[in-house]
């Protein structure tokens, strides 16, 4: 979608076709960065394990949130369903298939919502108790924090097809936004092998 | 505008304020050898040594190659007066020039690695041999802590050790910690720094083949009075550190004459935050005062330790160093007098 | 995302004058254009090397004889840490960003960047970061003290950081300002490799584009993969002193060396950061007045990449102290020499470059060659850094502060010089007076020079940095007063620019399209260009398309 003068010729047309269009370019770049933004908190994670001096640990307390990221990883396949049926034009499907990915993303943040209720209230672990309360509530609640920033997006979406303004126009912004929502799934696939997996 | 203020006064009254109060520290200093590292004396900084002037000959040599060039270049190619103003002929590159001109590099970077590592490795990998001694460096908010766990001594700021024969050699080993926050430790004349971090136990040895003293700072940034955080090494051969520690395992010597100052000392806040063996004084927070007169200095090298640097000291030791932790103590001038009469006899 | 570029309202320079004031600032405010973006960054640079420049000379200033009173301690920390912070995070990195803002579209041919507006969202997300640390020196203390800034040094190494130590509010103000700059540095970075990849004009395909657009491409890559780590090292530093949490609190077995690895792995590369663009202006500038095209392109581009990869595994040479394990130790020392192969190369290629040139001696080629002298020096003294054993005794020493300097001013701000005096013509349409040119140059050569050579003598000596004073009677006195009085040199010298600068704005001589008789697309359109930059969209055959027009028997496309 790079500026075309109106006096373009032919030639500049093709030019322009053989360039990468931007909105994919620069979200993938906001992958990059956002990447090297979590792997220092997974590094940090990973150093701290065993280290807390004090429990509760995670062994104690940690249960993997199964059902949970069933749930975030299905998302992932929704929303490709979604995005076709958009390129497609087929708004009614479009719509069917992208509220059950904000469903889903919103089963995940419940869960997560639950699990800490249940760490905080329950289990006595805050983000002062010990260093893996430190590290476990800032590399969880980062990912979470990306998940509401997803979800918010994801609502916005629906809020404007079920108003009836989607149409295959925008199928381009559409696809762009689920690559985010896969890096966000991508991200879980790495914190739940750290904490759930590794860390226990 | 209240701020500029002290540094207008500053900028006006600076060279008569400079000098002026050194707290004899400039005298003491010109007697002791500048701490370069170029004069070194102990194994560590002589290995440093070596390895610095190989690879300053090095780099030279790189240097005065490419400067050469450059200088070349520049006179050589510079545009005539009068020229034609024909561009010149273009070059666009040259793959065996480039080839040359990288794998040259590559080797002598290869040769630096090797003695690299043979001196990191001859260094940091060195056994420590049963007959050395031991010392715990602590580090404080803006002081030094020395403590020989082996021999039952504690000590601030001036750290004694023995000379090491190099027929029989008896290093010392150094275990670094740090009460609050990071710090290094560094005699340059001695070894290279080792930082002294707090929740980390670092290590370092040095081995003096000279007896003298030493002068050292802290060299990382640790807050307010980093700069006057100095500390001196004494090396000394093996009898006179022997007879030093002798001394510094007595107890506090009870004189009847500054009873008056004693009392102060252990009526005031002075004993929760400083040690004199055999009475109540027992706090850790600042160093161990009961052989203070066996040191040259007070406050990490801030001052010379004479009973009138001690009386400005404890009257308010921001005046020699501005910001230290220790307090300042607002005695009466005869109570003041006393209790530094008292300090005075702790040898 | 798209479509803004065509909306856009130009605002040329021409149709500026005529509005009154309140206009005028009111177009500045409200532009997305990239060349006044870019403009506003250099400025905003520019004042903060005055800011952090005053503070240096009041550094001098304290330390020119032993005890002096001056500035209190803890006022000199404070002094050292805005200095060491400003001049990073608010000269470097906008004045260089600056640079390729103005000169990335122009060079590629596009009429933008790819995201006019996220590129205004950056600039005013730096410069609120930028007062926002300024704010601190009211705000720092909180509501019990009379405010002050940071003073924890411009890689505020835990404990320090943590509420134990540091109390009240500056140390917030330092990680929340760095932490909005780095958001903008980050956009930028994004904006720029978008519009690289996307908005080439026709038949500039990656291996025609000039090397300074290679330069941008390369930074800008570096900066988003390393400016996360210290922001994310930042968010753990602002949960440790505001939530309780334990990340840097060694009291609750928290690590303080984690931090510096944190800070470094973003460190290290960001000294790369800002010297690649001078990397880039030399590049241009050397050819450009040794009437020869770059030597070796294609060599000086992998080069840089291979600088920009290799800088990511380096960083822990600035820790030998730390108590690594020998093999860490010899693995950073082995990493951090190998930079030096490529940066060696892309020294030679401006030899090669000059050489059997015709040399114009003109102010940004005095600059440059100054440059690649005192850049060479420079990495010399790097390497001898680099050797472990050598750093346990120079590392926190005046020679780690000479080195330094040696980058950052030697290097980059002589670049940064050259830059203003070869890209000026364009941005303004008017010349900057070649003869106070040449004071300015000659005055901060020697300046440089009295200051920074003999810090090296100093840190030999043990002396070690960031001390407030320093004891008579240990060898230093003479080297600090000269390097005072050498900081008064380059102060004068900076002076001159200042005057220049007013004086070509007020009744310069006019500058033409292409004074410098140069080759790149941006000399081919008005100085200073319309808001649209190219009345006709450019097409190019060669890495020198103004080469080409003007040696039509002899093009370069006939080479590459
Ligand atoms: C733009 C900035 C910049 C640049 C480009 C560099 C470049 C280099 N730096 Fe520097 N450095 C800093 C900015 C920079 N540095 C800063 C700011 C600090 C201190 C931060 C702080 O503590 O506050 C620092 C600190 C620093 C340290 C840590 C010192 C310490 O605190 O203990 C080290 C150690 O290895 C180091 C090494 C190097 C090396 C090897 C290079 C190399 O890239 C140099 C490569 C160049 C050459 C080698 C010359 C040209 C090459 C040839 C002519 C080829 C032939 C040469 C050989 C075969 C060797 N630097
Ligand atoms: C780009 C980076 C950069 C630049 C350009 C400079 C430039 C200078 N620096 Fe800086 N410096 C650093 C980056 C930089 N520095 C960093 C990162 C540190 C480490 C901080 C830390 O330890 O945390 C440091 C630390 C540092 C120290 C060590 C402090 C210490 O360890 O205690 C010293 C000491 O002399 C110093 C001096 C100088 C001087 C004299 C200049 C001179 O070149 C400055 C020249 C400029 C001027 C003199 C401005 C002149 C202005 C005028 C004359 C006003 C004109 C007025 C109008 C037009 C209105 N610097
Ligand atoms: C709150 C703690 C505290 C109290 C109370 C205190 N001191 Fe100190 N003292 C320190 C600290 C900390 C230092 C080290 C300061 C430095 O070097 O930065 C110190 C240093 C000294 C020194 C210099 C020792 C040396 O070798 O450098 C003397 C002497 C001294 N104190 C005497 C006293 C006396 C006498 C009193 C009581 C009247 C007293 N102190 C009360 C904390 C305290
Ligand atoms: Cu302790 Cu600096
Ligand atoms: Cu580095």
């Amino acid at each position: 979608m790079a500026a075309a003068p109106a006096v373009a010729n032919q030639s500049q047309i093709e030019w322009k076709g053989s360039l990468p269009e931007k909105g994919r370019v620069g979200i993938l770049l906001l992958i990059l960065t956002e990447s090297s933004f979590f792997a220092i908190f997974v590094v940090a994670y990973l150093f701290y394990i065993g280290k807390s001096l004090n429990g509760p640990y995670p062994k104690d307390v940690l249960s993997p949130p199964i059902i949970n990221t069933i749930c975030l990883l299905s998302s992932s396949i929704t929303i490709v369903f979604a995005v076709r049926a958009l390129r497609v034009g087929s708004i009614g499907t479009f719509t069917l298939w992208w509220l059950v990915t904000l469903a889903l993303g919103l089963e995940f943040m419940i869960g997560t919502g639950l699990e800490w209720q249940e760490l905080i209230y329950h289990d006595g672990l805050t983000i002062s108790t010990n260093l893996f309360g430190t590290t476990f509530f800032s590399l969880v609640g980062l990912h979470a924090l990306h998940v509401t920033i997803g979800l918010i997006l994801i609502l916005f979406v629906s809020i404007l097809t079920l108003l009836g303004y989607m149409d295959r126009r925008y199928a381009e912004r559409t696809e762009i936004l689920s690559w985010y929502w896969h890096f966000v799934d991508a991200v879980w696939v790495v914190v739940f092998t750290t904490v759930y997996v590794i860390g226990r | 505008m209240k701020r500029w203020l002290p540094i207008l006064i500053g900028l006006v009254g600076s060279p008569i304020i400079a000098f002026a109060n050194d707290w004899g520290m400039g005298a003491s200093n010109a007697k002791i050898p500048p701490p370069t590292i170029f004069t070194p004396v102990s194994t560590p900084a002589n290995e440093i040594d070596t390895v610095a002037y190989f690879t300053i000959t090095v780099c030279a040599a790189i240097f005065v190659i490419v400067a050469g060039l450059v200088v070349y270049s520049i006179i050589r190619f510079r545009e005539p007066p009068g020229d034609d103003g024909r561009e010149p002929a273009q070059v666009y590159g040259s793959n065996p020039i480039e080839f040359a001109w990288t794998t040259v590099p590559i080797l002598i970077v290869f040769v630096l690695i090797l003695t690299t590592a043979r001196t990191i490795y001859s260094v940091q990998a060195a056994p420590r041999p049963p007959d050395s001694i031991l010392v715990h460096v602590i580090g404080h908010q803006w002081w030094w802590e020395f403590r020989y766990p082996e021999l039952g001594v504690v000590t601030a700021n001036e750290l004694h050790v023995p000379l090491s024969d190099r027929a029989h050699p008896t290093p010392t080993f150094l275990d670094l910690e740090s009460a609050d926050v990071a710090h290094s430790f560094w005699v340059p004349r001695l070894a290279g720094k080792t930082d002294v971090i707090p929740n980390r136990k670092n290590t370092m040895w040095i081995d003096p083949h000279q007896p003298g003293i030493y002068l050292g700072q802290c060299a990382e940034y640790c807050g307010t009075e980093h700069a006057l955080m100095l500390l001196r090494v004494v090396v000394e051969p093996r009898p006179d550190f022997d007879r030093w520690i002798a001394a510094q395992k007595q107890r506090a010597v009870a004189d009847a004459s500054v009873d008056h100052g004693r009392q102060i000392f252990e009526t005031t806040a002075c004993v929760n935050c400083h040690v004199v063996q055999g009475t109540a004084a027992e706090g850790r927070f600042g160093p161990d005062l009961t052989h203070l007169m066996a040191r040259e200095t007070i406050g990490a090298g801030a001052a010379m330790n004479t009973p009138d640097n001690l009386k400005t000291w404890v009257h308010d030791p921001s005046t020699i160093k501005p910001g230290a932790l220790m307090p300042a103590m607002n005695l009466s001038q005869k109570d003041l007098d006393d209790l530094v009469a008292y300090l005075v006899t702790l040898h | 995302m798209a479509g803004s570029i065509e909306q856009r309202i130009p605002l040329g320079a021409e149709g500026a004058v005529s509005l009154p004031l309140l206009d005028r600032i009111h177009q500045w405010v409200v532009t997305v254009d990239h060349k006044r973006l870019g403009l506003m960054y250099i400025a905003g640079g520019l004042v903060f090397f005055i800011v952090a420049g005053l503070q240096a000379m009041t550094i001098r200033l304290q330390l020119a004889i032993p005890n002096a009173g001056i500035v209190p301690p803890d006022m000199f920390n404070r002094l050292m840490t805005m200095h060491g912070t400003t001049m990073v995070f608010l000269v470097g990195m906008p004045i260089l960003t600056g640079f390729f803002n103005y000169l990335v579209p122009l060079m590629i041919g596009a009429r933008d960047l790819a995201f006019p507006r996220l590129n205004a969202f950056g600039f005013w997300l730096w410069l609120f970061g930028a007062l926002l640390l300024y704010f601190s020196y009211i705000g720092g203390n909180g509501l019990y003290g009379a405010g002050s800034a940071p003073d924890v040094g411009w890689f505020a190494y835990a404990p320090l950081t943590e509420r134990a130590f540091s109390r009240g509010n500056s140390t917030d103000y330092w990680i929340l300002s760095i932490f909005l700059t780095s958001v903008g540095s980050t956009a930028t970075a994004l904006n720029l490799i978008t519009t690289t990849f996307t908005m080439r004009c026709e038949g500039m395909t990656l291996r025609k584009m000039p090397v300074l657009v290679w330069m941008s491409l390369v930074v800008s890559f570096m900066i988003l993969i390393v400016l996360p780590p210290l922001s994310a090292a930042q968010v753990m530093l602002l949960l440790d002193r505001f939530v309780g949490a334990h990340f840097f609190d060694t009291q609750a077995g928290g690590s303080a060396v984690l931090w510096q690895h944190f800070f470094w792995i973003f460190g290290h590369p960001e000294v790369y950061i800002l010297v690649i663009p001078a990397f880039g202006f030399a590049s241009e500038i050397i050819p450009v007045f040794s009437r020869k095209v770059i030597f070796g392109y294609e060599v000086m581009v992998a080069a840089t990449v291979a600088i920009g990869f290799i800088s990511m595994s380096v960083w822990a040479h600035h820790m030998f102290a730390v108590g690594m394990t020998p093999a860490g130790n010899a693995f950073f020392a082995t990493s951090t020499m190998l930079v030096g192969v490529p940066t060696g190369i892309k020294i030679f290629n401006w030899i090669g470059t000059m050489w059997g040139g015709k040399i114009r001696f003109k102010v940004p080629m005095l600059f440059s060659v100054a440059f690649l002298l005192q850049f060479l020096i420079a990495g010399l003294t790097g390497i001898m850094l680099a050797v472990a054993p050598f750093d346990w005794q120079l590392t926190d020493t005046y020679f780690v502060v000479a080195h330094f300097h040696y980058v950052l001013v030697g290097a980059i701000i002589f670049m940064i010089f050259a830059a203003v005096y070869y890209w000026f013509p364009k941005a303004t349409g008017k010349m900057l007076n070649e003869h106070l040119g040449k004071w300015h140059f000659w005055l901060f050569f020697i300046g440089f020079h009295l200051t920074f050579d003999t810090m090296h003598f100093a840190g030999l000596h043990g002396m070690p940095r960031r001390i407030y004073t320093y004891q008579p009677g240990r060898g230093l006195d003479t080297l600090n007063l000269i390097e005072t009085f050498g900081a008064l040199v380059q102060a004068a010298a900076v002076l001159c620019l200042f005057v220049n600068v007013v004086r070509s704005l007020r009744s310069g001589e006019e500058a033409g399209n292409d004074p410098w008789d140069a080759w790149t697309l941006e000399w081919a359109t008005t100085s200073p260009p319309p808001a649209y930059n190219f009345v006709e969209q450019p097409v190019v055959r060669s890495r020198r398309p103004l080469w080409d027009l003007k040696h039509p028997d002899d093009p370069d496309s006939k080479y590459e």
